[in-house]
């Protein structure tokens, strides 16, 4: 009943693609098909003209938060930001050993990673293209790495297909490729395509194909130095005698096609995922970390905003002050950067205009679920020589990273040993006990990696839903939503403007609410000049 | 507001959503499989709440408390009304998804029965599979 109308049909294609490489490609592909503009970041800013002293209140010390909060003190502006942790970055966050976290519902983690061990529960990775976040990085000092998307030696799994044994991305995508390239060079020569394309260029789409498509000189793809060139061999190269390398025996088309497995290989092709990406070194939360330097005794930690309410002469926010048993406390300033989640805001009583409300209220917020695993060794470098990477998977849990950092070097290691956004599965994840989710995450995995049964130590499971500071992951903007409300939840209420990623075009990514931030105190910065 | 139904029905509903609560045990539904796709596997409203509805509103349906809140669902009068609750589950209501979209009408219908019967809840008209696909027509047919 959901594909009868336009909207929801549409929204099932996102789901689909979700289904088969895991939410955040679902989510990139949202912003890639709405919106395919590149970053619009072309440096830092520059807020000329005379502030006049003028205060203002930042609500939320995440990314979104302390740019505004660094930009607008660096103009002149006292700023001072309510923050409801004990610690900068909101959904920028890294999990290390010793680190304690309770979610909802009373559950405590202590996170038993070894020193230099972590999980990204929020952000993990950084496309090329999110200029912001990089020129800010630079900036304030973050040291940047690699993060490894697309391993060609990592796995596509699925429990349906090839007896449940995982394949390696490289087997896929290259007979995926040369029986493709075979099939379109045999329709070319039986002038199959005759109509499309004229005999000149049909002479040299064929050698397009040869190259691409690993074809032989008789346009075959088969076993042999040609498509072994692509796929690897079954038998390696190697020096002295019996050296000579055996080609392998490509995986016919059929077997591909029929176990889906090539719906994984989207996730690579995908803009947000294209190489180079990038992760801080030391993990994720370290660009909060770094933001939260920049204004030292400019956020107040342990502040529960429960009201936010303007006149002509400014805003006064009430805030529960958490270290003093709740006691009410009201922050006033001449303007105030609202940058709470909005499954935050909406349930808190702010007097602005009821289409700016009804934008607030209009935004669900996605399910989603990451689990940290900790093993006594590197096992997949070591037995499988899986160097960073994601396998990707039709099990509950999506996904296995691995880490893009510190290879070849032996000893412990932490995978992100999950990955779900929306659907079922995240919702379920969501539902058990964290020991719970971390043991599923761990025999599920064990379907791929069978040394989980034997090296699994430890691990910690966050599930976005169940985070106290946000109750979900991020906003899970429809389009027909967007259509209606988001350029009301952009606008300039009286004294109050809200950022976040929610208030951008890359939902979900720190890109978004670094520039969300940026554009707001653009347009509030002139607002107080003119005045 | 739905009509009060007449009492001997009500009586054989209860009699039903109970006895499928006291069948599930606590075993069973941790060892439960979890879905495949994007359609929730679980059957009946037991099974419905504690592994999708209780991730947020707990298990106890008492809700949660954080920066935000999720709202109580145990002695919970809001719920008199089938159709706000239903409104919900199809619809979502804030931040709150619309997890109707992710099962059949008997799926939606059972997970609104045992949250009306249970947590100190006790409305006795029962909402069916067909209020529920009715209730998903009007919804798209808004211009």
């Amino acid at each position: 009943m959901r594909d009868t109308t336009p909207a929801l049909s549409r929204r099932r294609l996102f789901e689909i693609i979700g289904a088969s490489v895991g939410g955040a490609a679902a989510y990139q592909a949202m912003t890639c098909l709405g919106h395919a503009e590149e970053s619009p970041y072309r440096g830092p800013i520059k807020l000329d003209g005379d502030s006049k002293g003028a205060s203002v209140v930042i609500l939320g010390a995440g990314l979104a938060g302390m740019t505004a909060a660094i930009e607008l003190e660096k103009a002149g502006y006292k700023v001072s930001v309510l923050e409801f942790n004990l610690r900068p970055g909101g959904r920028n966050w890294s999990l290390r050993g010793g680190d304690v976290y309770t979610e909802l519902g009373g559950a405590t983690q202590t996170c038993e990673f070894d020193a230099g061990l972590y999980l990204n529960p929020g952000p993990w990775r950084i496309p090329y293209h999110h200029y912001a976040i990089l020129d800010y990085c630079h900036r304030f000092g973050v040291t940047l790495e690699p993060f490894i998307q697309l391993n060609h030696n990592a796995y596509l799994h699925s429990a349906n297909a090839f007896d449940g044994k995982p394949q390696r991305i490289r087997d896929i995508k290259a007979d995926f490729d040369g029986g493709v390239a075979e099939l379109l060079a045999k329709a070319t020569k039986k002038g199959a395509l005759d109509d499309a394309v004229s005999t000149q260029d049909q002479a040299i789409l064929l050698e397009a194909l040869r190259s691409v498509g690993a074809l032989d000189k008789d346009f075959h793809y088969r076993a042999g130095e040609d498509s072994a060139a692509h796929r690897g061999y079954a038998k390696h190269s190697g020096g002295g005698l019996g050296a000579e390398p055996i080609a392998g025996e490509p995986i016919g088309l059929h077997d591909i096609l029929t176990s889906r497995l090539w719906r994984g290989l989207q996730s690579f092709l995908l803009y947000d995922f294209q190489t180079t990406m990038f992760q801080p070194v030391g993990g994720m939360g370290r660009i909060g970390e770094a933001f939260a330097r920049q204004i030292p005794d400019r956020i107040r930690y342990g502040a529960k905003v429960v009201a936010i309410q303007q006149n002509d002469s400014g805003v006064a926010v009430t805030f529960e002050d958490l270290a003093a048993g709740g006691a009410v406390r009201a922050a006033r300033a001449d303007w105030c950067v609202c940058a709470l989640p909005l499954s935050i805001l909406s349930q808190i009583p702010v007097n602005v205009s009821e289409r700016m409300k009804s934008a607030i209220d209009a935004v669900p917020y996605a399910s989603a679920v990451k689990f940290g695993l900790q093993f006594s060794r590197r096992f997949w470098e070591e037995d499988e020589h899986i160097f960073g990477g994601i396998s990707y998977t039709d099990l509950p849990i999506r996904q296995i990273s691995y880490p893009s950092t510190n290879f070849n070097a032996g000893g412990k290691g932490v995978l992100l040993g999950g990955y779900t956004f929306d659907g079922p599965n995240s919702y379920e994840f969501t539902a058990m006990p964290p020991a719970e989710r971390v043991k599923r995450a761990v025999e599920f995995g064990a379907q791929i990696h069978p040394q989980y049964l034997t090296e699994f130590e430890n691990g910690v499971s966050v599930a976005w839903s169940r985070v106290p500071f946000t109750l979900g992951c991020a906003g899970d903007w429809s389009d027909e939503a967007r259509k209606a409300h988001y350029s009301d939840l952009c606008q300039i209420d009286g004294r109050i403007v809200l950022a976040g990623e929610h208030a951008s075009y890359i939902p979900a990514w720190q890109e978004g609410a670094i520039l969300s931030a940026l554009d707001a105190i653009q347009r509030l910065h002139k607002r107080v000049v003119a005045s | 507001m739905k009509v009060a139904v007449l009492p001997a029905i009500a009586l054989i509903a209860s009699a039903v959503i109970g006895a499928s609560s006291v069948a599930a045990d606590d075993a069973s539904l941790k060892s439960a499989a979890m879905s495949h796709g994007w359609e929730f596997g679980e059957q009946g409203g037991v099974e419905l709440f504690r592994n999708v509805c209780a991730g947020c509103h707990q298990v106890d349906g008492r809700g949660a408390v954080g920066a935000g809140r999720y709202p109580r669902l145990a002695d919970d009068e809001k719920l008199a009304s089938s159709e706000f609750i239903t409104s919900i589950l199809l619809g979502g209501l804030k931040a709150m998804p619309p997890v109707g979209d992710m099962m059949s009408d008997a799926q939606v219908a059972d997970v609104i029965n045992y949250v009306r019967t249970h947590f100190g809840n006790s409305y006795s008209d029962v909402v069916s599979a067909a209020d529920i696909s009715a209730a998903r027509r009007r919804a798209a047919s808004v211009p």
